[in-house]
């Protein structure tokens, strides 16, 4: 019974979490711009999510007529899709993770290639010119950092000896990965952000320039399938870096889960700190701070670390 | 049990490769063409994951799926002009058009149709491997890579960038490379 209760739990968990780290940075971005923030329904206005939920669901699902309506229905459910089977690698504590095999991180990267789909349908199956725009950035810009980000990760990869993410955890019991690899974290961060196209990497639907970009036709729960789905992949990403980089939910006294959760929800608020923090680049500087600076560190790092791991082991 | 179900899996996916490879010939929008060829991937490569390759199969989507394709979808965006382009695809794709490429085709097929009926039992036996549990390490790939194989990991690696300095050289604005010529004139 419980082969199947556990995934079920995750799932729910992380959907109700998505919804909730919407309110989560309304409240914290007002925080630190100095405003209050949606404060009005329920609790410090945590039904908020709630309140927006029955008006999304209750707006008109249109569907444009000038769209390429199958693939306009369909990218959205890829987003989040992709990004909740993202989830099923990772190792939440020692017994709760949904899916364990030796190919995790390939898994992982796979998925991630793959998510670049749902936006670039968006745009293309809109039929509106921001909508393209915003659809082209995408695909340069997530192309280019799925690149180094599986660079940086071949690092953790070599010191762990395993692609698997509980071997990984387990490899982290004495000294945690950030302390080996310092470079390789951050460029695994900056390839995170750029990946699920948060602030400052938000190119693909920059409002000043672009509209909404990819998502300008989209309305009702399909914009709000977008929506949480970018909410989930912050989730992922930041998971992934507690994982990969901060020993998972190992730690002393706290009971692992809550470890994990609370190295996690670090990450998410680290994630509103930058939008709040950072201005958006230019498009062509993005895409020069990739492939001029990012890509070269990544090998450097992969090259050392290698030679390090090589050299102790004789 | 576990055989059984590896073998129903594999069917239920060469059928899906079947249908959607079809598609992918006889649809009339483009990138519906090119998403029939990302499904017809992705298919492939959950039967490399049942025969037990499960690095390839992940290689499968991260290079042909994720990257590949995207590039292509990505071109096709570019030039696609609704409706004008549909038209321009349904004109081409005629039945005359395609009459050589049916003939040559079909004579693959019957050669094949051949090979699984006609040939005797033994090489019937030695070719046609069942789906297996087996599992291939990506240390076995890398042994196998960087031991007998590693001339053609050099050569693959010398053809890529070559491939990238030509990129390189063509995206080179004319102005820049006039100049830098001019300049080595004098």
């Amino acid at each position: 019974m419980t082969s199947w209760l556990t995934p079920l739990i995750i799932l729910i968990v992380l959907l109700l979490l998505g919804a909730w780290s919407i309110w989560l940075e309304r409240r914290v971005l007002a925080l630190w711009q100095d405003r209050l923030g949606p404060n009005r329904v329920g609790p410090f206005g945590l039904l908020q999510v709630v309140a927006d939920m029955i008006k999304i669901f209750t707006k008109e699902d249109w569907v444009p007529p000038f769209a390429d309506k199958v693939l306009f229905i369909i990218s959205p459910m890829i987003v989040m899709i992709m990004t909740l089977l993202g989830f099923a690698i990772i190792p939440f504590a020692p017994n709760i993770q949904i899916a364990q095999f030796d190919h995790a991180l390939l898994f992982l990267l796979a998925i991630s290639s793959l998510s670049v789909y749902s936006i670039m349908l968006a745009g293309f199956s809109s039929n509106s010119k921001y909508a393209l725009l915003g659809a082209m950035r995408t695909a340069a810009q997530m192309i280019s950092y799925e690149v180094f980000m599986g660079l940086a990760l071949m690092g953790v990869v070599v010191l762990a000896d395993d692609f698997s993410l509980s071997a990984i955890v387990a490899a982290q019991a004495d000294v945690w990965f950030i302390c080996y690899q310092p470079l390789g974290f951050v460029l695994f961060f900056i390839a995170g952000i750029a990946e699920i196209h948060r602030a400052p990497f938000d190119l693909p639907e920059a409002e000043t320039e672009i509209v909404a970009g990819f998502h300008t036709e989209y309305s009702s729960m399909k914009f709000g399938m977008f929506f949480i789905g970018e909410y989930l992949g912050v989730i992922l990403i930041s998971s992934l870096i507690t994982t990969l980089y901060f020993g998972g939910w190992q730690g002393p006294f706290l009971p692992p889960l809550l470890w994990f959760i609370l190295k996690t929800g670090f990450f998410v608020m680290f994630f509103i700190l930058l939008r709040a923090a950072i201005p958006r680049p230019r498009y062509d500087q993005l895409m020069v701070f990739a492939w001029y600076i990012l890509l070269p560190l990544s090998l450097l790092n992969l090259l050392v670390t290698g030679a390090v791991k090589l050299g102790i082991l004789g | 049990m576990l055989d059984n179900m590896l073998d129903t899996i594999f069917i239920i996916t060469a059928t899906i490769i079947l249908i959607s490879a079809l598609l992918t010939i006889t649809a009339h929008n483009v990138v519906h063409a090119l998403l029939y060829l990302v499904i017809t991937m992705l298919a492939v490569s959950l039967v490399f994951f049942i025969l037990g390759a499960s690095f390839a199969a992940a290689l499968q989507i991260i290079v042909y799926a994720g990257a590949v394709m995207v590039l292509f979808i990505f071109v096709t965006m570019m030039l696609h002009q609704g409706e004008k382009s549909l038209a321009q695809e349904r004109h081409l794709f005629h039945f005359s058009t395609s009459i050589t490429a049916l003939l040559l085709s079909s004579l693959l097929f019957f050669e094949l149709i051949f090979m699984l009926f006609f040939t005797s039992a033994d090489t019937e036996k030695s070719t046609v491997t069942a789906p297996s549990s087996a599992f291939i390490t990506v240390k076995q790939i890398g042994v196998q890579l960087y031991g007998p194989y590693s001339l053609l990991v050099v050569i693959s690696a010398l053809m890529l960038l070559s491939a990238l300095i030509t990129a390189i050289h063509i995206s080179k604005s004319p102005a820049t490379i006039e100049i830098k010529t001019k300049g080595h004139n004098l």
